[in-house]
């Protein structure tokens, strides 16, 4: 999901640390008891959620910016009102997730330049393009959707920061869904040309979508630790073939059509999709992705030009400090 | 000169007059007046609640988890504190 790029097999250095507290640690998230920031933790137990966390943290960022490019444009007051407070929501929550992530003991600004630097990923999915209206209402609809199928059993994950930094996530998360189906209805109910518009953004986003659960289970190398630490409660596949359950009627219901035509719906009513395009996740995440480039190059902008913000609320508080040992002196 | 790390503050709300401030999370902030604006911002963005602390993470002294068992244990042992540990003859009625 946000954390695709995990996908790769983690050094293993438990060997280096004690058996009797490694086995104490699993014992602990055995018995569903959660992990806190002081107690023991194996080092790549640390070094994932480290990871995870922060690339999560990364993406709702990184999310902004498709969304924000359309906030001026909206096309009434209302509609403007509430993307502006779902891109607000979108930053607060990538602020608590850089809060947990730095309970286990990296700096924000550690966290921001590996991001800056292009060493940390966020979620392909915010490498697409919002060319039209449609894709505001899609990218709610179904990029928060896939998002909330993906935080809910994050709610229950080992490491209590992160859990409840979802917590608060996930309470959010049921506006940004909501707003966005009831664009989508509001323009499959429209004129024809809305209508196509509608579909249209449908087309160009669902392939991405499936895409941002995850590579297929048989290909994941990272899935294995993350479920014995319960850190991952169910696998990519599984999280998508939810979804995709969830989301056909949604789709019958609007009217619109979902581009696979090979889509069927077997006997236990799963909704079965044609083969996903892997060469197309894999380029995106390799930084070739239609606006890869762009997003990374608006967040450097973004980050340079607050450095004087930065610097100079550090020398007031610095000044002020500096006053108040004077006067404590007289 | 580069900017130093911006200090990490501790978030408290009250939600309702009478409740008691809760912890809900943290923030960066350069000073105390900055961190209240931030936590107005992050944390109380749908009238979560009518009153904020922020203090300095750095302000706070933590039990060691890793001696949580010797910390607890006088508590643990000590069951007559609990009201259940006393019996009341069921005639005398709710006590």
């Amino acid at each position: 999901m946000y954390t695709q790029a995990l996908n790769t097999a983690e050094a293993d250095d438990r060997g280096l640390e004690d058996a009797a507290k490694a086995a104490q640690f699993q014992a602990r998230i055995d018995a569903e008891e959660r992990i806190e920031p002081n107690d023991w933790m194996p080092g790549a137990y640390r070094k994932t959620l480290t990871r995870q966390i922060s690339q999560h943290a990364h993406s709702e960022i990184v999310g902004m910016l498709p969304e924000g490019n359309w906030i001026t444009r909206a096309p009434t007051l209302r509609r403007k009102a509430a993307l502006l407070a779902k891109v607000q929501d979108e930053c607060g929550h990538g602020l608590y997730l850089y809060a947990a992530a730095e309970t286990l003991g990296s700096s924000r600004e550690e966290l921001v330049d590996a991001m800056l630097a292009g060493k940390a990923k966020y979620s392909s999915i915010f490498n697409y393009p919002t060319l039209t209206w449609a894709d505001i209402g899609t990218i709610g609809w179904l990029v928060d959707g896939a998002a909330i199928m993906n935080q809910i059993p994050l709610c229950r994950c080992s490491y209590g920061p992160y859990a409840r930094a979802m917590i608060r996530v996930c309470k959010e998360e049921s506006f940004h869904q909501r707003q966005g189906y009831e664009i989508m209805l509001t323009l499959c109910r429209g004129s024809d040309e809305q209508k196509a518009m509608a579909q249209d953004a449908l087309n160009r986003w669902w392939w991405p979508v499936l895409m941002m659960f995850g590579p297929p289970d048989a290909t994941s190398q990272h899935s294995d630790t993350s479920t014995k630490w319960k850190i991952k409660r169910f696998s990519n596949d599984e999280l998508r073939q939810k979804f995709v359950d969830a989301t056909v009627p949604q789709a019958q219901y609007l009217g619109l059509t979902i581009p696979d035509p090979g889509m069927t719906q077997d006997a236990d009513g799963h909704w079965r999709y044609s083969e996903i395009d892997w060469t197309e996740f894999k380029q995106v995440l390799a930084g070739n992705g239609p606006c890869n480039r762009d997003r990374m190059a608006a967040r450097r902008k973004a980050h340079a030009e607050g450095a004087w913000v930065r610097e100079a609320a550090a020398a007031y508080a610095a000044k002020r400090a500096q006053r108040q040992t004077a006067q404590a002196a007289e | 000169m580069s900017t130093p790390n911006t200090p990490l503050w501790e978030v408290f709300i009250r939600s309702r007059n009478g409740l008691a401030h809760k912890h809900v999370g943290s923030l960066h902030a350069s000073d105390a007046t900055m961190a209240l604006q931030a936590a107005r911002d992050i944390y109380t963005r749908r009238g979560e609640g009518l009153s904020i602390w922020v203090v300095p993470s750095s302000a706070i002294t933590a039990s060691d988890p890793a001696e949580k068992a010797m910390m607890f244990e006088p508590a643990e042992s000590k069951i007559y504190r609990h009201p259940t540990f006393y019996e009341v003859p069921e005639e005398v009625g709710h006590m």
